[in-house]
Order: C-alpha cells, then sequence, then structure tokens
C-alpha cells in the first residue's frame, strides 16, 4: 500500500511546480500594480517606480519566481500590500475560519446522508426510497448559491433566525460565549451545505446496500437466523460504510471550492472571501498563495480519498 | 455470384418483403423513439419539457424585441419601483431599469452561454475520453496526467483570475473560457465506459479486419455509448446554467452592461434588496430554479430510457 502512496506523491510533486509557475504568471498578467492606489496621487511618479524596484517588480519574470520560491520555502509568502501583513498570517487567519465552517459541513453531511441513504436502500422501490431519490435529485440539480442566497433571506433577514454577516458577534466575551458565538455563525451555512451536499453520499450507500442486500453473505446470515436488525446493523452497513469513508477527502475538497460562494454570501472571514477581496485590491501575493494553497489542497484532499479507498479495497492498489 | 444465389434461392420476392417487415418490427426501436415514448409515458417530463422549449424559444424570440442599451439606461425616476406601477410588470431596479426586460434578455445570455459551454466542453471532453480510453498505454497515462493536473486547479478561482486578466471580454470569451475548465467530468466518464467498450468482441473483431482507429472510435464505439453521451450532456447543460450565473453572480462574468441572471441575484447583495426590494432579484432565482430543475428532470428520464429495465414507456 505504501508503495501506491509514495507513487501518488511522486506524481503530485510536478503537478505542484506546474501550478506554481502557473499561478505566478497568472498573477503576473494581471492589469495595475499594488501600489498606484494606495499611495497619495498626488506623490511623485519616481517615487513609485522606486517602490516597484524596491519589491522586485521590474526584474525578469523568471528571477521573480525564482525569488518567490526560495522564500516559499522558507516560509515567508510575502506581503499583503493591501492588509501590510504577512500573507502567511493573514492567510492562517482566516484559513482557521474556513476549515471549521468546512469540518462542521462535513460532519453534518454524513449526519443526514447516511440515515437517508441506509434508510433509501432497506425500503428500496418503496415510497421512503422515492421520496429521498426525489429529494436528493432536487438538491442535487439546483445551483448551490442560488440555495444559498434564498436561505439568508429566509432564515437571516424575513425570519432573523441567524446571523448573516462575521464570524462572531462584536459582542462575545472570550471563553464559551465566544464559541457559541462562533458555532452560531457557522450554522446557517453549514446546515445548508449539509441539506444540499448529501447527493453523492446518499446514492453511493443507497447502492452499495443494495449491492450487498442481495450478496451470499448477507443470505447465509439471513438463513441461520440473524435478526433482520442485526443483518443490517453488523453484516450489510459495516461493509457497505467503509467506502463511504472515503468520500471524506473529496467532500472537503468540494466544499473547499464552494466556499468563495458561501463565504462572499455570509460575508464569513475566511480564505473565499479573502481572495474575492484580494482579486478586487489586485493583491498579488495573497491571490497566488491562495490559489496555490486550494491546489494543494484539492491534491491532498484527493490523496487522503484514495488512500482510504486503498486500505479498504485492496483491488485499486493493483497497479 | 450474387445473382446466382438469387437465382437459386427459394424465397420469393413477396415472402423476402414479408420476412423484412418482420424483422424490422421485431428490431430495437430507434433511441429517438424509446425516449420520445419515455416522454410520453411520463407527465411531469413532458411538463419539463414543455417548460424548457418554451422558455428558450419565448427569450430568443422576446429578447429581439427589446433594445438592450436603451434598457440598461439608468433613469432615477424609476427608483426601485414596484411591481405593476408605471408600466413595469416586476417592477425596477435601484437605477430604474426594468426587471420583466432584463429578466428576458439575462435569461438569454445566461442560456446561450451555457448551450455554448456544454457543446464545446462535451465535444472536446467526449473526444479527449474516448481517445484516452481507446488507445491504453502511454497516450492514456499522458492524458491522464493532464487530467489530473486540470482537476488538481481550483476551478472558480483560476476563472476569476483570467477574467480579471482579459480586459475586454464578451459572451464568446467567457464561454472558451469556461470551457477550459469544464470539460474533466464528460471525459473521465466517457473514458471509463471506453475502456470496457474497448475490450468487447466487435472491437476486436475491427481491428483484425484492419478498421483504423479513427473509424473503431468514431463509427464503431461512441454510437455504441450514444445513451450515455445524451445523458451527460443534457445533465452538464443544467450544470452550466449554474456555472455562468455563479461567476456573474461573483462579478466575473458578464460585464456589468451585460445583464445575466447571475447579475440580477447579485442585487441581492445589497441588504435593502434583499430584505424589501425582492423583486430585484427573487424572480431570477427562482428562474434558475425552474430551469435546472427541468432540464436535470429531462436528463433523468433519458438516463432511464437508455435503460432498457427501468423504462416506463411502452413501445409499440
Amino acid at each position: 500500500m505504501w508503495k501506491t502512496v509514495l507513487r501518488r506523491i511522486m506524481i503530485m510533486i510536478p503537478e505542484v511546480i506546474i501550478l506554481s509557475l502557473l499561478v505566478f504568471l497568472l498573477a503576473k498578467a494581471m492589469p495595475g500594480d499594488p501600489f498606484t492606489g494606495s499611495i497619495n496621487p498626488k506623490a511623485d511618479p519616481a517615487q513609485l517606480h522606486h517602490l516597484m524596484e524596491m519589491n522586485g517588480l521590474y526584474d525578469p519574470w523568471y528571477q521573480q519566481y525564482w525569488n518567490w520560491v526560495v522564500h516559499l520555502f522558507h516560509g515567508n509568502l510575502g506581503n499583503s500590500y493591501q492588509y501590510q501583513e504577512p500573507v502567511a498570517r493573514l492567510i492562517s487567519s482566516r484559513a482557521v475560519n474556513t476549515l471549521w465552517l468546512a469540518l462542521f459541513t462535513t460532519v453534518l453531511t454524513y449526519c443526514f446522508a447516511l440515515p437517508m441513504g441506509m434508510y433509501a436502500a432497506k425500503h428500496e422501490g418503496k415510497l421512503p426510497d422515492t421520496i429521498i431519490r426525489f429529494y436528493t435529485y432536487i438538491t442535487y440539480s439546483i445551483p448551490f448559491f442560488v440555495i444559498l442566497v434564498i436561505g439568508i433571506w429566509i432564515f437571516g433577514y424575513v425570519l432573523g433566525w441567524f446571523p448573516t454577516t462575521g464570524s462572531i458577534s462584536s459582542t462575545a466575551n472570550p471563553g464559551i460565549s465566544s464559541a457559541g458565538s462562533r458555532l452560531y455563525h457557522i450554522l446557517l451555512p453549514g446546515i445548508m451545505g449539509a441539506l444540499f451536499g448529501t447527493v453523492n453520499v446518499v446514492q453511493y450507500l443507497r447502492s452499495e446496500v443494495i449491492d450487498a442486500k442481495r450478496s451470499d453473505y448477507v443470505r447465509t446470515a439471513r438463513s441461520k437466523g440473524v435478526p433482520e436488525a442485526d443483518v443490517y446493523k453488523h453484516h450489510i452497513f459495516r461493509n457497505s460504510l467503509l467506502p463511504i469513508a472515503a468520500f471524506a477527502g473529496y467532500s472537503i475538497t468540494g466544499l473547499l471550492n464552494g466556499s468563495i460562494f458561501t463565504e462572499t454570501i455570509f460575508s464569513y472571514p475566511g480564505m473565499g472571501l479573502l481572495f474575492i477581496n484580494s482579486i478586487n485590491y489586485r493583491d498579488y501575493t495573497v491571490i497566488t498563495a491562495l490559489v496555490l494553497i486550494y491546489g494543494i489542497l484539492n491534491l491532498l484532499g484527493t490523496l487522503l480519498s484514495d488512500i482510504i479507498l486503498s486500505i479498504v479495497d485492496p483491488r485499486i492498489r493493483i497497479e | 455470384m450474387e445473382e446466382n444465389l438469387n437465382k437459386h434461392s427459394d424465397v420469393s420476392a413477396a415472402d423476402l418483403d414479408r420476412l423484412n417487415k418482420e424483422a424490422q418490427s421485431e428490431a430495437t426501436p430507434a433511441a429517438a423513439k424509446i425516449i420520445w415514448d419515455e416522454f410520453k409515458a411520463d407527465r411531469p417530463a413532458m411538463i419539463a419539457l414543455f417548460i424548457v422549449v418554451g422558455f428558450i424559444l419565448f427569450v430568443m424570440i422576446g429578447s429581439l424585441f427589446i433594445n438592450t442599451p436603451k434598457m440598461m439606461e439608468t433613469n432615477i425616476m424609476n427608483y426601485n419601483a414596484a411591481p405593476g406601477t408605471s408600466g413595469f410588470w416586476l417592477g425596477a431596479d435601484s437605477a430604474g431599469r426594468s426587471i420583466a426586460q432584463q429578466l428576458i434578455v439575462g435569461a438569454r445570455n445566461s442560456i446561450g452561454i451555457a448551450i455554448g459551454l456544454t457543446i464545446i466542453s462535451s465535444v472536446f471532453g467526449i473526444c479527449w475520453g474516448l481517445i484516452s480510453g481507446y488507445f491504453n498505454g502511454y497516450i492514456d497515462w499522458g492524458m491522464q496526467r493532464v487530467y489530473d493536473f486540470m482537476m488538481m486547479l481550483p476551478m472558480t478561482m483560476m476563472i476569476i483570475v483570467i477574467v480579471t486578466i482579459i480586459k475586454n471580454y464578451n459572451a464568446v470569451t467567457l464561454t472558451l473560457i469556461f470551457s477550459i475548465f469544464y470539460w474533466e467530468g464528460t471525459s473521465r466518464l466517457i473514458r471509463s465506459r471506453t475502456l470496457s467498450e474497448s475490450e468487447k468482441d466487435y472491437v476486436a473483431a475491427s481491428k483484425t479486419s484492419g478498421t483504423g482507429s479513427f473509424n473503431i472510435i468514431f463509427r464503431e464505439i461512441m454510437p455504441n455509448i450514444s445513451s450515455l453521451i445524451i445523458v451527460d450532456t443534457t445533465l452538464s447543460f443544467a450544470e452550466n446554467i449554474g456555472v455562468e450565473t455563479g461567476l456573474s453572480y461573483l462579478g466575473f462574468g458578464l460585464p456589468i452592461q451585460t445583464p445575466s441572471l447571475g447579475t440580477l441575484i447579485a442585487n441581492a447583495n445589497d441588504p435593502n434588496n434583499i430584505t424589501q426590494y425582492w423583486w430585484t432579484w427573487l424572480p431570477a432565482a427562482a428562474l434558475i430554479i425552474i430551469l435546472c430543475l427541468s432540464i436535470s428532470y429531462i436528463g433523468q428520464v433519458i438516463r432511464r430510457s437508455a435503460d432498457a429495465s427501468q423504462r416506463q414507456g411502452v413501445s409499440d
């Protein structure tokens, strides 16, 4: 198994290198510069020129790329031009918010999806199955951002049950109340993300369980007199659940990509919102760092899923 | 030789005719007929089809009668006019522009881009998947690495970055930019089907008799997986409506002077609009939901008709 993992990691290295080059060149190609807007419009053009030179923005691109990579390996992602603060610190403070939301949503997704998938498979072809399949069809079809906008309208504005902006209320005291406030702020996006993100897990679990129901070991269990509830609990569920665990990696990857929408709509200060702000301010250093981080997180999410799958299903290891 | 055969054949012309007819009536009906029967058997599917086709025709024709630059002119007198007042069926936005007209033109733009994106990304993804799946070995390995790399890219972020770089873009360039990033799903699906299809006997037989790879791929394998292609294209059409509207919603899709369903929903970003002036954004949101549900339902019906064991329509 370690061979498979090692091989996967070997393939990842050139991918990350190409991504870093691509990201760097794209950021260089973006119009405008980070200084013109931020300094006094009456300032001397020579001063601007000097600033650009100080920051090495006139060097040839390969030189700039090389400097950037060297700094990267020293853990230095540069300074944010907009926030005047090291990018690493800026992003890590935002990343905590994004990861909390992603983790919360993933846990909730499984809480909703596992019983639904099991229940649908148990009553295959009957009314509950039809209802659950109809539900997954609806959640799968509607673009997620539309649902979020409607959700924040109904539950945030009209009913006023949930906060509509931020990650923590400004009056929260440190300690229990701040943790509670944080949870309160991720409740609505988390629940909506979970309710509308169940489709993959439900469909996969349903078909796994339906397959398992017809397999020989289940027939054996039944014929030796195992009670029906135990057949599901000990025989079917345990076997069908393992592949589902592998979805966790993909699920987090998907949530990260959706975080741009979720965070913009809920004005939730995570990495997605930081990205949109940085684009608007042409904050290159932040943009490049974020795209790179998201790319690497995508890779790690897929890798995690593949590792779980290869543990669960030995057939995948053969290569 | 052939004449000889005919002469010695004891089947008369009339019999041959009858046998032909029998064979035809017993043969599998044409794909189009199966799909149509499936629609006839499923009333909601007919309604969905009617909604989608009717709506697309309506906005395509309706938008011809709307003068877009004039529509987008600011008119402060009609600031957030309520629906039904001063000739605005669906009210006006904060710049006094008619929501109903923007909906029609915006829906045309959004649907047009979604259609373009579906065609380009599907054609590319299908070719990619067919070629990658048919030629095993190094070609497949290389193409799979490109696929892996594309899958790693954070798509939304990349599109936003590219859109910021290109100063003057329009609906066509935007469609092309989206297409770069949205072919992977199709290619993966087609590749896995092609892999299993390539191992079948008819492909081996065709190879032995010396048919070229191009003919095997596009004349023999592709027709055999056509039902999968149709289903996937329909479902990705519904998804692609979400792609453009989502990015326009964030402000990185169509330029501001070109209305889209996404830019209309973006009106909801203003807390005043979302609470008081619901007509500025809710109709667009409802429209997207209805469209996506209908198209997706049509896709499911076609998927069902491709699988003989699940069909509901009775073919005569």
